[in-house]
């Protein structure tokens, strides 16, 4: 997915799928290397996965591949981080969570339900002059959403950034990122 | 011993640092770290106090240069972890094996600001391998032995563990973590020590046919322990070597096939061969930028074998043909293997003869040069450089500081021996030699070690030597004393129109050789070249106490050759009268 960025240039959304141990400081030790080599993340989530020593760090960078690799390489030498995948956006499920609160006048509420109906999503909220409503979806439909929902009038709105797994079908897998060797994409063996 | 036994943390600590192996330990005790320094007391384990906790971090840092065994420094919280950010980052850049001990504020006052609190962990994220702060008793010996592994294998680099006072008084269970549990408890970290076979034999096939070989080692076959097999592999295909600021005593300087340093102020010969190459075999190097100069113009020819335990140097700055990510000494190993096989299969090797022979025309074109001092004149300093290395016995470990003598040092002495040149090379850290001399001497209580420091980095760290007295650790130290930030003052008349700003620094203040007297040092002075000698013998011969020789030198000299920072190798500035030989280097 090409984007533009805040300079202004077209730039190639990279979605890395991070698997960390679930300890004190990860985060800050995935931020501060991202923030030390002077890279940007677009959209991050991290929660706790279905094994509690681990935890999955979602993120979204904007690079060219070749600093893209550099970046993944240089995760990779947190001693906290276990595997790394870049996700393809193609061979992937991506999802984002939205909740938005839209001005909405007892006129325009009708409306506003209709829309976020047609989107599948909720209505979590509703007061005298707005309406909060939520939505989970593709990044893409979240933009389209928004969108529509602009010419109401945001008050306030929060995204989740997105999470995202290998799609099921015949093309998924978590693709190796090129150039690191053998212990780029899992670090296995023992040590010396 | 009962395994169920309570022993404090503090009690623990010590117990893990001597199940480590560690003989000597670095620091200065304060608050925090209180409770760890009583059962020191009763611990076979030596402690050097020093006088300022940078001192500990680079003492601990000469420590593991000479030895290859990580050196321990153990300070308290706050300020004391921060005069260790320094020698952290220096070991970080240097890959070299470091574990530091910080006392932290009780864990109940965390993050409340308390008095000498600061957040040793965040400050120190960027310049460890690994840090950790230890929240409980029980988790002490496994954070020590996490701390120990961490610090010695792949890549080596500086481990800190941060320990917060109530941990070290808390009462626990001893356990010595057995290695399956140090291995599980880190499933993020197990790096690839054997290069891939394929990628070997690739790399074995481009050195037989390379014309223009060259073999670019750098610190990583040191850390790897690999000079042994360098030589069999330069030997056996007879590759001209060259060594780096960090790989100094890798490969005898003193071997044909050597061509000396290469980078900004590196031997012409040893800048040129690479420019020429068609084949680099990067050994353990990271192609930094006083290496290679401008980056796009560097090296054009070649193809790149680039060897690295660390998967994030290949391609880093300059994409490999073969990229072996492995260590420097197994890969080599099995280089060695590969070249033997595919010549016992009949392959031949291409004829260097013609290459050996242009390299050997370089090097008696192109000398280290410097014109000698007019009768009378101040003492040039690779004049006193050259005396002092014909003067001291084989062996002599160099500790150097960051600048010009630095440069003079690493050009005019001749490094024969592995781990006899100890430096601060990626973070370029002045007052690094006075601190990392002390700690090479305690590694190597055998050997004669020479400081070898200029007037600006001895200012910085000199009351190091009140420790080396006190503790008996009969350093030597010769000071180029330029009166000067030398190197800053060449850069100034060189490419600021010789507007000097800021870097006098005056030969009246301090004396050196009353400096040196008041720390309980001997103190020598030297103006002229006929004290010279006499002067290096007298600080030979003195084994009991520290030695301070002060070399007043010529504040006009400079180091040649040079690349002027961010231009081509091609455009090396020469010594003085060697410039109208230039055509020579085609």
């Amino acid at each position: 997915m090409t984007t533009v960025n805040p300079f202004g240039h077209a730039a190639q959304h990279h979605v890395l799928s991070v698997l960390v141990q679930n300890r004190p400081g990860v985060l800050a030790r995935v931020a501060n290397l991202f923030a030390r080599r002077g890279y940007n993340i677009f959209s991050l989530a991290v929660a706790p996965t279905e094994q509690d020593e681990y935890s999955r760090i979602t993120i979204v960078v904007d690079v060219e591949s070749a600093p893209l690799e550099q970046i993944v390489k240089q995760l990779f030498k947190l001693v906290d981080v276990v595997r790394i995948g870049e996700l393809d956006p193609r061979h992937s499920v991506e999802r984002e969570l939205l909740m938005a609160t839209v001005r909405a006048t007892p006129e325009q509420r009708g409306q506003v339900v209709e829309l976020t109906n047609i989107f599948e999503g909720t209505i979590v909220g509703v007061g005298a002059e707005a309406l909060t409503v939520s939505l989970d979806g593709s990044p893409s439909k979240i933009d389209d959403f928004m969108a529509l929902l602009g010419q109401y009038g945001i008050v306030e709105s929060q995204r989740t950034g997105r999470i995202a797994l290998p799609r099921l079908d015949r093309a998924a897998r978590v693709r190796a990122v090129p150039g690191g060797g053998s212990s780029t994409t899992t670090k296995k063996g023992k040590a010396s | 011993m009962k395994s169920n036994q309570k022993i404090t943390g503090a009690q623990a600590l010590i117990r893990a640092l001597e199940h480590e192996h560690v003989d000597v330990m670095f620091g200065l005790p304060g608050g925090c770290i209180l409770p760890a320094y009583d059962p020191l007391l009763e611990s076979p384990i030596r402690h050097v106090l020093v006088r300022h906790e940078q001192g500990a971090g680079h003492m601990a840092e000469g420590y593991a240069h000479v030895t290859g065994r990580p050196g321990v420094a153990m300070v308290t919280s706050g300020p004391a972890a921060t005069n260790l950010v320094t020698p952290l980052c220096d070991a970080y850049m240097d890959s070299v094996p470091m574990v530091a001990i910080t006392g932290q504020v009780p864990t109940s006052a965390i993050g409340t600001d308390a008095f000498q609190e600061c957040d040793t962990v965040g400050i120190t994220r960027s310049i460890t391998k690994h840090n950790e702060l230890v929240m409980s008793a029980d988790d002490l010996p496994l954070a020590i032995r996490q701390a120990f592994h961490l610090a010695t294998t792949g890549r080596p680099g500086p481990v800190l563990v941060d320990v917060p006072k109530d941990v070290l008084q808390n009462q626990m269970t001893w356990h010595w973590p057995t290695d399956d549990e140090v291995l599980d408890s880190l499933p993020g970290y197990r790096p690839n020590v054997k290069g891939h076979p394929k990628m070997i034999k690739e790399a074995a096939r481009l050195i037989l046919a390379a014309e223009r070989p060259v073999l670019y080692v750098g610190g990583g076959v040191l850390k790897a322990r690999a000079a042994e097999v360098l030589r069999e592999l330069a030997e056996l295909t007879q590759i001209p070597v060259v060594t780096t600021l960090m790989a100094r005593g890798a490969f005898p300087d003193d071997h044909p096939l050597c061509l000396g340093m290469p980078g900004m102020h590196g031997t012409a010969t040893a800048v040129t061969a690479m420019q020429k190459s068609d084949l680099l075999i990067a050994l353990g190097a990271r192609f930094d930028d006083r290496v290679t100069g401008k980056v796009a113009a560097f090296a054009p020819e070649a193809k790149i074998i680039h060897v690295d335990i660390d998967p994030a140097e290949q391609g880093k700055v300059r994409t490999p043909d073969v990229p072996i990510v492995g260590d420097c000494r197994l890969v080599t190993e099995e280089l060695v293997k590969a070249v033997r096989a595919l010549l016992e299969s009949g392959e031949r090797q291409a004829d260097v003869g013609p290459w050996r022979s242009r390299v050997s025309g370089w090097r008696e074109q192109f000398p280290l040069a410097y014109e000698p001092s007019a009768p009378g004149a101040h003492l040039k300093p690779q004049y006193c450089l050259e005396r002092l290395r014909d003067a001291s016995p084989e062996g002599t470990i160099v500790v150097s500081g960051v600048g010009q003598h630095q440069m003079w040092a690493s050009q005019y002495w001749r490094f024969n021996e592995p781990y006899t040149w100890v430096n601060s090379g990626g973070l370029g850290t002045m007052g690094f030699s006075v601190p990392a001399a002390i700690g090479a001497k305690v590694g190597r209580p055998d050997r004669t070690v020479w400081a070898i420091d200029g007037d600006g980095c001895f200012q910085m760290t000199a009351q190091e030597l009140v420790t080396a007295s006190i503790e008996r650790i009969p350093v030597k130290v010769g000071i180029l004393n330029n009166a000067y930030l030398g190197m800053v003052r060449q850069w100034q008349e060189m490419f600021y129109g010789e507007r000097y700003s800021e870097v006098h620094l005056g030969h009246v203040v301090p004396d050196y050789v009353r400096w040196a007297e008041a720390m309980g040092c001997v103190g020598i002075r030297v103006e002229a070249p006929e004290e010279v000698e006499s002067a290096i013998d007298k600080a030979n011969s003195i084994n009991d106490k520290p030695v301070v020789v002060e070399f007043r030198v010529d504040a006009d000299e400079k180091v040649f050759p040079m690349v002027p920072a961010g231009q081509s190798n091609d455009d090396i500035l020469l010594p003085p009268g060697q410039s109208d030989r230039r055509e020579y280097l085609r």
